[in-house]
């Protein structure tokens, strides 16, 4: 379904649903006496409740229970809840091919979610403009026109779910890890047929870059200024501040790239983090807590993950990750399109890291589980496809999970987007209709930030933008749907 | 043939058994699988689940209690037993709470591999959602009645292999309740080893913390469908059996 409700005398448009992301969210658009924009929401419509059904169960089931949170990442959520469980089991560090494992399905997951995000759902709008009819901006429409874009589309996703489904046993949905280490190694048989394919993989993931930069270059100033605003970025880095995705501590920068903090190990996150709730939606509002709702909020996700990371440890991923940094002249970069080039020397660097892995023998070791002193909490943080992810569980001595906390990447995001949305609406907002064109603008900002809805309330169901045209008052001037 | 061996048919397959032998016993050692739930080759029969009914001469009995009986005509493997079967695990399925994706049972789960081997591709019955209790208060094992579809094997297996009375049955009908002998399963006799903790054909009573260890592809249903181990007796050639 698809149309514009307006009526005269009252001002509030209604997008609903948002498209081509993964979940159910609407918009809506108050409009102030003036007829100007004063406020525009991103409402997250969908309630799953994960953290309160999980109270009760047993603490081993829950890397299996909580990945179905998601279809595009659960991966993140399997992975992020074991490592939270070895604490609980007592285990700090997992062993060698544990750890291995773990990091492969992890570059997997990440592979196939960039791959979706870029040519799935973000790529019609870019290859035929924002304005382009809407049923010209969608992935057949792309395999129709572009072929070679089209293979890249399902080849690279195909890849990555194919690393999920070698170490996991599925491409969706997998069991692996487990606490304190993961169920199996890499079979050798799995090993070289992935190793025969990672360096076409790599090399369409190249072109893709190179593509990309291309679409900067011709539109410079689209890139440049679409929803383009300041932010605080929040990401985990490895040693020495290099980019790691899978493990690390915890980095947050202002907007001029000066250390909010450093360092910070993730069990230490609610000393760093605070969670707001608004009641016009199911999202949280996190901030961080040393500064006000006002100025703490910040973005997390690959834009995020290469403004905080100081280098990267593949050599493709880090010329390409200079290049970016040279574009600002090494300040961070704000313009919420830059999203698009940031995940793609991310989908590289996850290219680079599976190589890397397929030619280690640890991949193939035996020893895969490890056991320690019980605890009664475990704390986990990992960068999911979509920014910083947070896994906080409690375990009472009968093994049962007294309570959860989760902080997916999208809530994180959730005031940009908001953000996102206010300025393109006072940007492309003209009169009271809500045009074709309002409506692509805004769900092209929103999508930058690749939104997992139905992760960020912990739904069923399907995801349709609701944008909404309000008055002053509160009353709707117009309202319109998208499935 | 010895004096106190006979012969019967299952679906016109000639089943040598002996004098004692239940029909479901007989057909196993001569390699024809008969689909059940509350059978265990190990304990009495108990007749419970009743999804091992056959059509024996004609009338209907579970398999695992009517005794084999020379010249017996046993219909087992036809479309309208099978279809009854599939309605009862379906009703299994909906009376209880049964998350097949993240329940560490599964492929190891004989409720779920006999959806499968009959075909249930969904519950066609209203789920009815009932609220049931997960007690993890014993160190090594936990009972999640959300699972349990009241087989009766740990009853069995606990009064007559362990020689305990842990567990019990309480309620009648379809408030029909798995019951231990005390508040809470710690305060029970009941040990990891004991035989009614391994008896249980679904992830009702499970050993803790050994869940999710064997990997996608190695889980016992994985490989083979449920009752392939018996039909995998009659490929070996059997004197005086009939090979498929």
């Amino acid at each position: 379904m698809s149309g514009v409700q307006t009526s005269q005398g009252v001002r509030k448009i209604v997008i609903d649903p948002v498209t081509r992301v993964e979940g159910h969210g609407k918009v809506t658009i108050r409009l102030n006496e003036a007829g100007e924009v004063e406020e525009a929401r991103f409402h997250i419509v969908e309630f799953r409740g994960f953290e309160r059904f999980i109270r009760g169960r047993l603490f081993w089931e829950v890397p299996l229970i909580i990945q179905r949170l998601c279809g595009i990442c659960p991966v993140s959520h399997h992975l992020a809840a074991a490592r939270a469980m070895d604490a609980v089991v007592g285990v700090d560090k997992v062993t060698p091919t544990a750890d291995k494992i773990r990091r492969l399905m992890h570059y997997g997951q990440v592979l196939q979610s960039h791959a979706l995000h870029i040519f799935h759902l973000a790529s019609p709008d870019l290859l035929f403009g924002f304005d382009a009819p809407p049923e010209q901006r969608h992935i057949i429409a792309v395999l129709n026109r572009f072929p070679e874009i089209g293979k890249w589309a399902i080849f690279i996703r195909k890849y990555g779910q194919e690393v999920i489904k070698a170490t996991g046993g599925r491409k969706i949905h997998p069991t692996n890890a487990v606490p304190g280490g993961v169920n199996q190694n890499l079979s050798v048989e799995n090993r070289d047929v992935l190793r025969k394919e990672i360096d076409q993989i790599l090399a369409w993931c190249g072109a893709a870059l190179e593509r990309h930069k291309g679409y900067v270059a011709a539109n410079q100033a689209l890139c440049r200024d679409f929803a383009n605003f300041k932010s605080n970025f929040v990401s985990l880095v490895g040693p020495a501040g290099g980019m790691d995705l899978y493990e690390g501590k915890l980095r947050a920068i202002d907007p001029a790239g000066q250390m909010i903090f450093d360092d910070v190990d993730p069990t230490a996150y609610r000393d760093h983090f605070i969670e707001e709730v608004r009641s016009w939606t199911y999202l949280k509002f996190p901030h961080i807590r040393s500064l006000s709702r006002e100025d703490g909020w910040y973005r997390v996700g690959p834009l995020a993950q290469i403004n905080c990371c100081s280098s990267i440890d593949t050599p493709i991923a880090e010329a390409a990750r200079r290049e970016f940094v040279a574009e600002n002249h090494g300040s961070p970069v704000h313009a919420t399109l830059a999203y698009h080039w940031a995940r793609l020397i991310c989908l590289i660097h996850c290219g680079e890291k599976i190589k890397e892995l397929l030619f280690d023998d640890d991949l193939q070791g035996t020893d895969l589980i490890l056991q320690g002193e019980r605890r009664p909490e475990g704390i986990a943080c990992i960068e999911a496809p979509r920014g910083t992810l947070f896994h906080h569980y409690t375990v009472d001595e009968h093994d049962q999970v007294t309570s959860a906390n989760l902080i997916v990447s999208t809530t994180s995001n959730n005031e940009a987007m908001n953000r996102a949305v206010k300025q393109v609406a006072m940007n492309d907002l003209s009169g009271r209709e809500i045009t074709e064109g309002l409506l692509n603008h805004i769900e092209v900002a929103i999508r930058a930030f690749d939104p997992c809805l139905s992760c960020a309330t912990h739904a069923l169901g399907q995801m349709p933008l609701i944008v909404t045209l309000e008055d002053a008052d509160g009353s709707l001037i117009a309202s319109r749907v998208k499935q | 043939m010895s004096e106190d061996k006979f012969t019967f048919t299952v679906d016109g397959i000639e089943i040598e058994a002996e004098a004692g032998q239940s029909i479901i016993q007989a057909c196993d050692a001569a390699g024809v699988y008969i689909p059940r739930l509350c059978y265990h080759p190990d304990l009495e029969p108990a007749g419970h689940c009743r999804v091992c009914t056959c059509k024996i001469d004609g009338r209907r009995s579970s398999a695992c209690t009517m005794p084999a009986a020379h010249g017996m005509v046993v219909e087992s493997d036809t479309a309208e037993l099978n279809g009854d079967r599939r309605i009862l695990i379906e009703m299994l399925f909906a009376e209880g709470n049964h998350f097949c994706p993240s329940c560490e049972k599964s492929g190891d789960c004989e409720l779920q591999a006999l959806g499968y081997r009959l075909g249930m591709v969904a519950v066609t019955l209203p789920y009815l959602w009932p609220e049931r209790e997960l007690d993890a208060t014993h160190p090594d094992i936990f009972i999640d009645r959300n699972r349990c579809i009241l087989c009766s094997r740990c009853i069995r297996a606990s009064r007559t292999e362990d020689g305990k009375t842990v567990f019990g049955f309480e309620g009648r009908g379809i408030h029909l309740r798995l019951n231990i002998d005390a508040k809470h399963l710690d305060e029970t006799t009941l040990a990891a080893a004991d035989k009614g903790v391994h008896v249980c054909p679904v992830g009702c009573i499970v050993i803790k913390r050994t869940g999710y260890r064997t990997p996608y592809g190695n889980r016992q249903f994985d490989q083979a469908p449920i009752g392939s181990e018996i039909e995998a007796r009659r490929a070996r050639p059997k004197r005086g059996v009939e090979s498929k």
